[in-house]
């Protein structure tokens, strides 16, 4: 590892001799440049970039690529996790009961080194919103993390798989479970719970690596003490301003049942030393019950890493009427924008815009469309808001019919992949519409408090998914990839030139990082909505390795047998996705490509 | 003429037979112990109706929608995991099941957990097609109860 270190610093300084302006020209920053061939965090680094500067495969030679070996899960549930390579150790986390397995990538064939079975509680699986899926664990210092459904945060020796520490944090009881993968961040753990179908309030909290004591933990409702919200709180935008908005913002007391989860990425800047992640819909669903900008969900806080303190915040969508969670991930990059250098955050949000944010400041610098909205008309960037479309407003005992996009989103939460070196931002998404009809809900500790039926269609176009490069100095769209089905699956980009993604009916595909050209794919057993990775094997080759497992809200429709007839299911996402049943079957499998 | 005046009398006459018979209600109904004696409550649509009502309001919509499933299972399907008769599902929903589902027993009646549990048996219209429910107030999601194809359960767990 340290040989492979140094060979990509020097690497790095023989083409900063050659170029001159290493330092301005790179848009990755410093702390997300190294690479010594391990994927020992969900996205890579704490950046977020799930960029390989691995370049052994290219565009020229992806054709050759060929299954090096398979390890079956053995379930039939959602598998969304990335795989995590270190040393010469493969790490997988299944979905519920989620086992943990050790795989020896010296000896063909995958040998188990280790397995970890935690537990978790059965009756967890009755409040998984959207299956009972797990996103990854995460390595640093010798220890393998990771989060169970029924709401623990674990952590194991990654060389012998024994505990070293558990500490709950959910409580099911109350529909509250864990499904992200944890972030560590220098000493820190941060998890988020899950549960904004169930009207759990949202909380992010850090954990010490040492020991899994719990450091802070922020709510993302209620009052600013809660919050974490003190005088070092500096929000760009007046609205975000004042006292205890995480109560004022609401009606009575539903931000006690009022979301703001934290179920998707985290993002860390280790010179800012600011924590980065969006918070999930504000619940109940049906938006009359909660009037209000129901602060602090559907937006995204920077928050001091060793204390919790919120920074900043800027809400994507006030007062959310769509079920528009904000934790997509945020993809920290150093750009020259307009001529300056700004530190920024790159968001491709569920409301449809791809927004550039100042990482330091929380300033709103582009938010521009990136599939058809017609919710929404634009983000207005003096004010920062989003400027709602009231032909498309949701309400009670009322139907509202082709509302773009929809509630799963523009994009869910499969992650996007960013190359330096073409500038280009690939994002996984989806093309759906939807039509909602609002029903008045009561509150009845874990149980579903959504109080809507969707049903959620293709959009415009006639294709349900894509996969789309985007410019971000230029903020428009590069080059797109239609997809028939929606695209579940995260993506991973090379120094190669090369990304990789998987589809609903289990292609994953290679193509080309400039042109989107198809280069090469392989057939799996069932559909892909995971995150596939990169990684220098021990024979010092490049692989590529992604499971592959229908399930999560997408596909539900096969992995929790559902009747398609119905057309309301799984909140409406049947009536997008229930065309996978007969062709797409349950078998989580882990595949590993290499060039032959 | 006069026969067929008699014949559409007749059928009127039938009409309001199978209506009575359709909107009879049993005022004194005791908490039954058993299928045995709680049948009726899927032979009445009054009672199939009272259940869908109590299915939205106690958010079993959210879990199993209106029957296709999400996070729990189908309803309106011919798999059943813990059975399908009438006294299964109203057990089913009186003390719930050990992979999610929740136990009603102590927040609604026996005769409410019945009509739920009929309005449930009619998802699958493994009841008369006259009790079942024929109109759907919001959305249209799926051919009405009473439209859909008769099912018979195939048994799962004991």
């Amino acid at each position: 590892m340290k040989a492979g270190r140094a060979i990509w610093f020097s690497l790095v300084l023989t083409i900063c001799a050659a170029a001159g302006i290493c330092a301005a020209a790179d848009p990755l920053p410093p702390f997300a440049r190294a690479d010594d061939g391990q994927w020992t965090l969900p996205a890579k680094n704490t950046a977020s970039t799930r960029f390989s500067t691995l370049a052994e495969i290219n565009p020229a030679n992806a054709s050759r690529l060929r299954l090096d070996f398979t390890f079956k899960t053995g379930l039939g549930k959602g598998e969304e996790a990335a795989p995590l390579v270190v040393g010469n150790t493969m790490y997988i986390v299944t979905p519920y009961p989620n086992t943990v397995y050790a795989l020896d990538l010296t000896k063909p064939g995958a040998v188990v080194k280790w397995r970890f079975d935690p537990h978790p509680a059965p009756a967890s699986q009755g409040v998984a919103c959207c299956d009972v899926i797990n996103r990854g664990g995460a390595y640093a210092d010798g220890k393998l993390v990771f989060n169970t459904l029924d709401g623990q945060t674990i952590a194991l020796n990654a060389t012998t798989g024994k505990l070293l520490w558990r500490t709950q944090l959910g409580n099911i009881k109350i529909g509250e479970t864990i499904t992200m993968a944890p972030l560590i961040a220098r000493d820190k753990v941060l998890v988020g719970d899950s549960g904004g179908e169930f009207g759990v309030r949202g909380w992010i909290a850090a954990l010490n690596l040492a020991d899994g004591k719990i450091a802070w933990k922020a709510f993302n409702t209620g009052p600013d003490k809660d919050v974490l919200i003190g005088p070092s709180f500096r929000p760009f935008y007046a609205k975000d301003r004042g006292k205890d908005l995480g109560v004022s913002t609401w009606v009575g007391d539903e931000w006690k049942t009022g979301g703001g989860n934290v179920w998707g990425w985290v993002s860390y800047d280790p010179d800012l030393n600011l924590v980065y992640y969006g918070t999930g819909n504000p619940g109940p669903w049906n938006a009359e019950q909660r009037p209000g900008n129901n602060e602090w969900t559907a937006g995204i806080f920077a928050r001091d890493l060793n204390t919790g303190q919120a920074r900043w915040y800027y809400q994507w969508s006030p007062h959310d009427i769509y079920d528009h969670d904000g934790v997509n991930e945020n993809i920290l990059l150093d750009l020259h924008w307009r001529g300056q250098p700004r530190k920024v955050l790159v968001h491709p949000e569920r409301n449809g815009y791809v927004y550039v944010l100042d990482r330091t400041t929380g300033e709103v610098l582009s938010a521009k469309p990136f599939v058809f909205i017609n919710s929404s008309r634009g983000v207005d960037l003096k004010t920062g808001e989003l400027l709602m479309n009231p032909a498309k407003k949701v309400g009670t005992d009322k139907t509202t019919y082709d509302i773009c996009p929809t509630a799963s989103g523009a994009k869910d939460w499969e992650p996007s992949a960013y190359s330096p070196r073409t500038g280009l931002l690939y994002i996984p998404h989806a093309n759906l519409c939807m039509d909602e009809h609002g029903v008045s809900v009561s509150y009845i500790p874990g149980t579903p408090y959504v109080g809507a039926d969707l049903r959620q269609k293709e959009g415009r176009g006639g294709h349900r998914g894509a996969f789309t490069a985007w410019d971000v100095l230029g903020q428009k769209k590069s080059w797109e990839v239609q997809e028939p089905l929606p695209v579940w699956s995260g993506a991973v980009v090379t120094a190669g030139d090369v990304v990789f993604y998987g589809t609903l009916d289990g292609w994953f595909k290679a193509v080309g990082a400039r042109s989107g050209k198809l280069l090469w794919r392989y057939k799996t057993d069932s559909g892909i909505i995971s995150q596939p990775v990169v990684y220098r094997g021990p024979d010092g080759h490049e692989y590529v390795a992604v499971l592959s497992g229908i399930g999560g809200w997408i596909g539900m429709v096969i992995s929790n047998n559902m009747d398609a007839r119905d057309k309301t299911g799984a909140l409406g996402m049947v009536s997008a996705a229930g065309d996978l049943v007969g062709k797409v079957k349950k078998a989580g499998t882990l595949y590993v490509f290499r060039l032959r | 003429m006069s026969s067929a005046f008699a014949k559409i009398g007749l059928f009127a006459v039938a009409l309001v037979l199978v209506g009575c018979e359709r909107e009879k209600r049993d005022f004194n109904a005791g908490p039954p112990s058993s299928a045995a004696t709680a049948e009726h409550f899927e032979r009445d649509a009054y009672d199939i109706s009272q259940g869908e009502r109590l299915y939205g309001w106690m958010n079993c919509v959210g879990c199993h929608s209106h029957g296709g499933g999400g996070i729990g299972p189908a309803l309106s399907d011919d798999n059943w995991i813990y059975g399908g008769t009438l006294q299964q599902i109203h057990d089913t929903i009186r003390d719930g099941r050990p992979n999610g589902m929740p136990a009603w027993g102590a927040r609604l009646t026996d005769d409410e957990i019945w009509q739920i549990a009929a309005y449930v048996r009619s998802m699958g219209r493994y009841v008369a097609k006259d009790v079942a429910p024929s109109r759907q107030d919001a959305m249209q999601t799926s051919k009405a109860e009473s439209r859909r194809p008769r099912l018979s359960p195939r048994w799962g767990a004991p």
